[in-house]
């Protein structure tokens, strides 16, 4: 059975660690302290750099939406921090959009991708790594495939699809499709298999079905990788634009990044009203991704390298 | 696990299957099977051979969305293969604050499309924070039409795509990079090989087949590429449409009272195995590479 160690860390990398590298500390010359001091210096030069071009336009767009309305948004030299910050823009877009519906409704639909990316992948993938039976490759070629094939290929069928079921215009709708991503099933079905054999083999003795095994004991040693199925589906379903906008025509349904692209739409004059709405709609995020972190990557790492 | 049923294993994989059946692999064979009929959104549509196909070959509004989305394609790919690779180097090392750092450069993978779409065209809109400061710096006379422009709006769109990824393949190296062994890096310092050296002739090797699946990955998000354009010309794709892409086209000509189904699946079909294609061809494009 599969060993149960990080999925990339190479056999034996310790062993030659040891053997290769002197133990006895050589002293370091100066001149190579001085070296590698300014390289730590090139280096946090170089990280501050990065900083203000990844981080940068969001602060401008902040610092925009907090400006009042008798101060420059335009104009040379830029101005980044508001001399007097308002918080009037965010009533105005909350009083003229109904932003926290469309809020809602992404709420709605990404907690339901949520549960159902969890539930049915972490079955589905549970079956395809610890049980034996005819047509396995089959099934698990199925989830390849569908990610293969890009959604945008098929959107316009999609759409057809949806509509004969009566499902354009609800949010069930919109999040169908992505309820059991073909990723979801994969990062299961991969966790599920570094599961030593011998914990189950324990379970069957004392007699317990498939199903008890399944919640019992495999789904419990797996809650890393159930994180990470969880937050992607959860920021795959809330950042999702081109379903939303194919299937949904009724303003009512609209998910928020419909309902942001409509804001600028409806408020091309005013760039501090817009700024207002894109703060509400990516802070939360935001905030969700650095509470949360350490799963972001792991899934990213697992999904990427091993999916 | 001898005295299980048959039907157990399917038991628990009937909903997933049953999603995966219905919202992929049924859509598929329709969009397939549309490609030969003349359907329109509404329904019906009869067998029209390979007509739509043929139709493609001289609809010009086609041909400029192929040559768009290959134009972004190019530029991006080796971008988003060769930057977060820097970036992975920088950020590998342990030193203080270098988490924050990373989560930080991650975060623009987090925002949605449409929101790194508001931003962009805020920054880059005629009066916007770069036309200022390039004003005000005196290098430019007239404002530069980053926005209207369709060629630029273009170039605006791919700027805005690698600012996006950037975090998302560097995770991906730093997880390459982690399985790079130290001793080997070790090793070829004792031999005095400097920092770019070891770059060249230890890492590079080691993280090509990630460099691959980099380039396999953006290439397929590249043919793909539609909200990018879509949100930072609110929807027109530029003057005249002309900055279309091949999913922006597909939608244009397919959805919406009246759409042509048959022909926009004949599209999409060519969609499908175009993005197809790019993995096999960076596949096998690596593998001559190796066997050389």
């Amino acid at each position: 059975m599969t060993p149960l160690q990080a999925p990339h860390a190479p056999a034996g990398a310790e062993t030659r660690r040891a053997d290769t590298v002197p133990q006895a500390a050589t002293p370091v010359p100066a001149s190579r302290r001085v070296r590698t001091t300014a390289g730590l210096a090139g280096r946090y030069l170089l990280l501050a750099l990065v900083f203000a071009l990844t981080v940068g336009p969001f602060l401008w767009q902040l610092s925009t939406s907090l400006k009042g309305n008798g101060e420059r948004v335009f104009g040379y030299p830029p101005q980044l921090v508001p001399s007097r910050p308002t918080l009037h823009h965010y009533a105005e877009v909350l009083d003229t959009v109904p932003v926290l519906k469309f809020a809602g409704n992404s709420l709605l639909v990404a907690l339901g991708s949520v549960l159902t990316n969890c539930l049915l992948g972490s079955m589905a993938g549970y079956a395809l790594a610890r049980m034996r039976f005819r047509g396995r490759a089959l099934a698990a070629g199925v989830f390849l495939a569908t990610m293969i094939i890009p959604f945008e290929s098929i959107m316009v069928s999609e759409f057809l699809v949806a509509r004969s079921l009566h499902l354009t215009d609800t949010l069930l709708g919109v999040m169908l499709p992505g309820a059991a991503s073909g990723l979801s099933v994969m990062l299961m079905r991969n966790a599920f298999r570094r599961l030593p054999a011998e914990i189950e083999e324990a379970a069957i003795l004392d007699g317990a079905g498939e199903w008890t095994r399944f919640r019992r004991i495999a789904l419990p040693s797996v809650r890393g990788t159930l994180a990470a199925v969880a937050i992607f589906s959860f920021v795959f379903s809330w950042d999702d634009f081109l379903w939303p906008l194919v299937s949904l025509s009724d303003q009512g349904k609209y998910t928020l990044t419909i309902g942001i692209q409509y804001l600028s739409g409806t408020f091309t004059n005013d760039q501090r009203v817009i700024a207002a709405g894109t703060m509400m709609a990516v802070v939360p995020l935001l905030a969700l991704f650095f509470a949360l972190q350490r799963f972001f990557f792991r899934g990213v790492g697992e999904g990427a390298v091993k999916g | 696990m001898t005295g299980r049923r048959w039907y157990v294993p399917w038991l628990f994989l009937l909903p997933a299957l049953a999603v995966a059946v219905c919202f992929f692999i049924v859509p598929f064979a329709n969009t397939a099977v549309l490609s030969f009929t003349n359907a329109s959104t509404l329904g019906g549509g009869t067998f029209t051979g390979g007509h739509n196909y043929a139709r493609l070959l001289h609809d010009d509004q086609f041909w400029q969305s192929v040559r768009n989305t290959l134009l972004y394609t190019a530029i991006v790919v080796p971008c988003l293969v060769v930057l977060p690779l820097l970036l992975a180097v920088l950020v590998q090392k342990r030193i203080a604050g270098i988490g924050f750092f990373r989560a930080v450069f991650y975060s623009p993978v987090v925002a949605s499309m449409v929101v790194a779409g508001l931003i962009w065209s805020w920054l880059l809109s005629s009066d916007g924070l770069v036309n200022s400061v390039l004003r005000g710096l005196h290098l430019v006379a007239a404002p530069v039409p980053f926005l209207t422009d369709a060629r630029l709006l273009l170039f605006s769109a791919m700027a805005m795509t690698v600012w996006k990824g950037l975090g998302y393949y560097m995770v991906v190296y730093l997880a390459a990079l982690a399985n790079v062994p130290r001793s080997l890096l070790e090793a070829a310092e004792v031999d005095g090989a400097g920092a770019p050296r070891r770059f060249f002739h230890v890492t590079l090797p080691l993280v090509r087949p990630t460099m691959v699946l980099v380039a396999t990955l953006a290439a397929i998000g590249s043919a793909k590429v539609f909200a990018e354009v879509y949100t930072l010309s609110d929807g027109s794709a530029g003057p005249g449409g002309e900055a279309r892409t091949l999913v922006y086209t597909i939608r244009e000509v397919g959805l919406g009272l009246g759409g042509e189904a048959g022909y926009a699946s004949a599209m999409s079909i060519v969609l499908f195995l175009g993005t197809l294609g790019l993995s096999v061809a960076v596949t096998r494009l690596n593998s001559r590479e190796e066997r050389a």
